[in-house]
């Protein structure tokens, strides 16, 4: 039964990550337009990097969670935009844009929400699992 | 006349074992469904079990307090990697859609399985109550 109780390490791990991973979209996706005046100022889309982790060494551990091994920025330059008439435009004319690709964090989160889901499924299965393993032998 | 819980379960609490370690294995694939270099893996349940039925004592002995148990019911079973169909550039071999099958699968299998069991146990009582 040790087994099944992992699951929900293993499960709890990615919904953390996922979260998170959800969580700097919409961090990206509410950056997406805040210009500014020079290339360094301009806000850059953080991404998540994942990593396996494996839960409970021992006797043949085979459970493996994620952990998030650090959130990086893209490295992407940031675009700039010729726009003489904003406030913040710089001696030549020019704003700098987020490096954000709306498209890009747009299928992100669909991915991200759907890997949410697919653990939280697996978690609710396991439950009922365990839920019927503790009736063993009474009925 | 002995009563043996052994004879008595027969497979089914080893299968039993060896759907929870593969639940496991499973749930470890759909986590890491996004996270770059993971090898899906899962065990040959056909094979395991059968091992399983066939090692009784043969694993190794724990000789000193601090040894990691080898092989076993659960233990035997042999962990391999899944041959990925459409791999990707991220080194990630997990098809979310394919393991999201073989867990409701397996999970389905569990039930079965606890279901024998209760039945075994079912028939264990009958027969102590004689009636």
């Amino acid at each position: 039964m040790s087994e099944l109780f992992n699951i929900f390490n293993v499960s709890g791990s990615a919904l953390t990550a996922q979260s998170l991973r959800l969580n700097t979209i919409a961090s990206n996706m509410a950056n997406a337009q805040v210009v500014s005046q020079t290339p360094e100022g301009a806000y850059r889309a953080k991404l998540p990097l994942f990593a396996a982790v494996l839960q409970g060494a021992g006797n043949g551990a085979s459970a493996t969670g994620v952990k998030v091994a650090g959130v990086v920025e893209s490295p992407a330059p940031p675009l700039a935009e010729y726009a003489p008439n904003h406030p913040l435009a710089n001696e030549q004319g020019y704003v700098f844009n987020p490096n954000v690709n709306v498209v890009e964090e747009m299928a992100n989160m669909i991915s991200a929400s759907r890997s949410y889901q697919n653990n939280v499924e697996v978690m609710n299965t396991t439950k009922q699992l365990l839920l019927r393993t503790l009736q063993l032998g009474q009925r | 006349m002995a009563l043996s819980f052994d004879k008595a379960l027969g497979i089914h609490a080893e299968a039993l074992q060896l759907r929870a370690k593969r639940l496991e294995l499973l749930a470890s694939n759909v986590a890491n469904s996004d996270t770059p270099n993971y090898k899906a893996r899962d065990i040959d349940f056909r094979a395991a079990l059968s091992h399983a039925g066939q090692s009784q004592g043969v694993g190794m002995a724990r000789t000193h307090p601090s040894h990691i148990a080898a092989g076993g019911a659960a233990g035997a079973a042999e962990v391999q990697y899944r041959v990925p169909s459409q791999p990707s550039l991220d080194g990630n071999t997990v098809d979310p859609q394919l393991e999201q099958a073989a867990f409701v699968e397996n999970a389905v299998q569990y039930q079965a399985s606890l279901d024998f069991l209760n039945a075994r146990f079912r028939g264990l009582r009958n027969a102590l109550k004689g009636e």
